[in-house]
């Protein structure tokens, strides 16, 4: 219990298995004392700081000791019939063409895996592999891009098991979307999973993260990503996550984007209990066009925060934030949205737009953007609404025939075109509105 | 049977009594012009024909083809036939005016039991009404009036009546804000889908409107009744004095 008489801070139930976890764990994760020591540091600042929590600032509109009753234990490498199961993942993308590299609970599963005919230029492999090596290529760039002071971060350092790890050369260009699909097994369980993908100078790719689940599983899921995007380089990355209904899913994508690159991420969100989407993005070369943007339509009592950072060191790059949340049922989302242009990012030009419809009069939506500027030649700005559907509109609509249930789903789908139309591959936007629409037309089933 | 009966219906929004008893028979065929000066319930009476929520009828009738309307959702009514054609037609950003088209009429012409028009033979249909229209391809592939000019968006309403090919059409102010060119464009279009069973209520502060579509009956509306009905005479009578005889009329 949490009742206390002294300022000793008691562990929750959640704490103390993850601490039993970690104690029991460590010496079988892999990678060498380097790679140990660091996972030492990370669970340190955890074991210091505890599960997050409200009163702090980051964590205010999401909870996690209280959301987070209890720690799942670390999943076991999934059986033939969790293989067999993630077959069929990923219904979602429709037709979209993509290289599938599939992780079950968190373990890379090669069988289920397209590593065929790699294009020039392309590596791919496991951060298991890669840890238990010692390859000096991935040990560079582990724990350098993701911020260290993030608790969720840290527990993922502490924990990561495998992921992926790609690697595009200078130059090349990869076509087919790369599609990191994680699948969560039939039995409840954590997975912490760490990717790195690393765009050399020039490189384009594009980069698919989905999660997905069975829905009556409280399972739980960390996942980062850390991405290098090299100067000139050119990567779009798309995360869904269709998590089942009672998981837990924490995930962070940490970028470095160098100088005159473009690089687009976008995060649809529309599964979990609970989750927390982290975007950590540093601007740290001259001139780059980065375009990051959501989607989020959450009902019942889903949980869904997405929180930005922004982080604008050098001069001269352009950002466009445009998150867009719709909130049924007792739906709470949350949007923080923090830029920050250091004083050194003259030229800056950042505008981030956050906008939440409610459905239902139970829905919250916390919406929190946030400027802090130390160059004084920059051209930034933010909005936040929230609001009902209009009723002007959805009467026009009506006027001509459309049946309200209709009207309003032609109105949320353009609501949430604003920001689905900023992905630049068409058959994925096709395919995240097809979701939209289903979401909606399970909505009047509701 | 008239097409369009209305009896006694009053009308009330936020509790304040606007239509206190309006009367009105419009039968197949005709075209029935209502003026009236400001804030005496036209617009009021548009609305709650198409069924607009916080217009609460609290007594009367209003029956369309014998059958009361007020148990019907907009769209029901817009499926039976009736058409709206707003005075300030909304914009409705990322809703392509294509798309809208397309799922209004197939939305009306399932619920009426037809089958609904394939993507080819809906895209075939919209370019002939839009060419006798004189409306400009380029304005279909933008979201809903999104940018259009005042002129566009009321073009854009008669294109939807074409389109949807309504028993009554009322048509609320759609003079307002128009010049002489589109004008006679929208009366065009209005005169052109002038039929045997077909009726219009065309509203309007202005006789101007009447000169290109000419009524068969006019009404007056004042204070939310109908203070007069003669023939499209009484249009240029009203041009002529204003509307202050019906504003005293009432006030006494």
């Amino acid at each position: 219990m949490n009742t206390m008489a002294d300022v000793k801070v008691i562990k929750t139930e959640a704490e103390t298995a993850l601490a039993q976890a970690y104690a029991a764990a460590r010496d079988r994760l892999p990678g060498d004392d380097a790679v140990a020591s660091q996972r030492a540091a990370a669970f340190a600042l955890f074991a210091k700081e505890g599960l997050p929590h409200r009163r702090i600032e980051e964590w205010k509109y999401t909870d996690l000791r209280a959301l987070m009753r209890e720690a799942k234990p670390l999943a076991a490498p999934p059986d033939a019939a969790a293989k067999a199961r993630a077959k069929t993942a990923a219904a979602f993308l429709g037709d979209v063409e993509t290289r599938r590299l599939v992780f079950v609970d968190g373990a890379f599963v090669p069988e289920l895996s397209d590593l065929s005919e790699l294009e020039p230029g392309l590596t791919v492999g496991s951060l298991a592999d890669a840890l238990s090596d010692g390859d000096p290529a991935v040990l560079a760039h582990v724990g350098k891009v993701a911020p260290k002071g993030d608790l969720a971060v840290a527990l993922n350092t502490a924990f990561m098991g495998d992921g992926a790890v790609i690697r595009i050369a200078a130059g090349a260009t990869i076509e087919r979307p790369l599609h990191l699909c994680f699948v969560a097994a039939p039995k409840p369980a954590a997975s912490f999973v760490r990717s790195l993908v690393v765009a050399a100078p020039g490189a384009r790719a594009m980069l698919i993260e989905s999660h997905e689940g069975p829905s009556g599983s409280d399972y739980q899921v960390n996942a980062a990503l850390e991405l290098v995007v090299g100067d000139g380089a050119h990567v779009d990355h798309v995360k869904i996550v269709a998590e089942g209904a009672a998981a837990l899913h924490i995930s962070t994508l940490a970028a470095a984007v160098g100088a005159k690159a473009r690089f687009n991420a976008f995060t649809f969100t529309m599964g979990g209990a609970v989750v927390r989407n982290q975007i950590f993005l540093n601007f740290d070369g001259e001139d780059t066009v980065a375009g990051i943007r959501g989607a989020t339509l959450i009902g019942g009592r889903q949980h869904a925060d997405t929180t930005l950072f922004a982080n604008h060191i050098a001069r001269g790059c352009q950002s466009r934030e445009v998150f867009k949340t719709v909130l049924d049922g007792e739906a709470h989302g949350v949007f923080q949205g923090r830029i920050v242009v250091r004083r050194g990012a003259q030229k800056t030009d950042a505008k981030m737009m956050t906008q939440a419809l409610l459905l239902s009069d139970r829905a919250e939506a916390d919406n929190k953007p946030e400027l802090e500027i130390f160059a004084d030649d920059v051209q930034c700005g933010h909005g936040a609404t929230s609001g009902a559907l209009d009723d002007e509109l959805k009467f026009y609509l009506m006027a001509r025939g459309i049946p309200a249930a209709q009207a309003e789903a032609l109105l949320i789908q353009a609501f949430l075109g604003e920001a689905i139309d900023g992905i630049e591959h068409a058959g994925l936007r096709e395919a995240l509105m097809d979701c939209a629409v289903g979401w909606l037309n399970a909505r009047g089933g509701r | 049977m008239p097409l369009l009966e209305v009896k006694n219906l009053h009308v009330e929004i936020d509790g304040k009594e606007i239509l206190k008893g309006v009367d009105l028979a419009v039968n197949a065929g005709e075209v029935h012009a209502i003026m009236g000066p400001n804030g005496s319930g036209k617009s009021t009476l548009a609305y709650v024909l198409a069924g607009k929520q916080d217009y609460t009828p609290t007594a009367g009738d209003v029956l369309f083809n014998g059958k009361n309307i007020f148990a019907m959702a907009p769209d029901e009514r817009a499926a039976a036939g009736l058409f709206l054609a707003f005075q300030y037609p909304l914009e409705i950003p990322g809703v392509a005016t294509m798309t809208f088209l397309r799922t209004a009429l197939n939305a009306q012409r399932k619920k009426r039991g037809d089958a609904e028009l394939s993507t080819p033979e809906f895209i075939k249909k919209v370019r002939e009404v839009a060419g006798k229209l004189g409306i400009d391809q380029e304005m279909l592939r933008r979201a809903v009036n999104v940018g259009f000019s005042g002129g566009e968006k009321k073009r854009n309403e008669i294109l939807q009546m074409a389109l949807l090919e309504p028993a009554l059409a009322v048509l609320d102010e759609t003079d307002s804000g128009l010049d002489i060119d589109a004008l006679k464009i929208v009366a065009d279009g209005v005169n052109r889908l002038r039929a045997p069973w077909r009726a219009f209520v065309v509203i309007t502060h202005y006789q101007r409107l009447l000169n290109y579509i000419v009524p068969d009956v006019v009404h007056v509306l004042s204070r939310g009744r109908i203070a007069k009905t003669g023939g499209k005479e009484l249009a240029l009578e009203l041009e002529a004095h204003g509307y202050a005889e019906f504003q005293e009329e009432a006030a006494a």
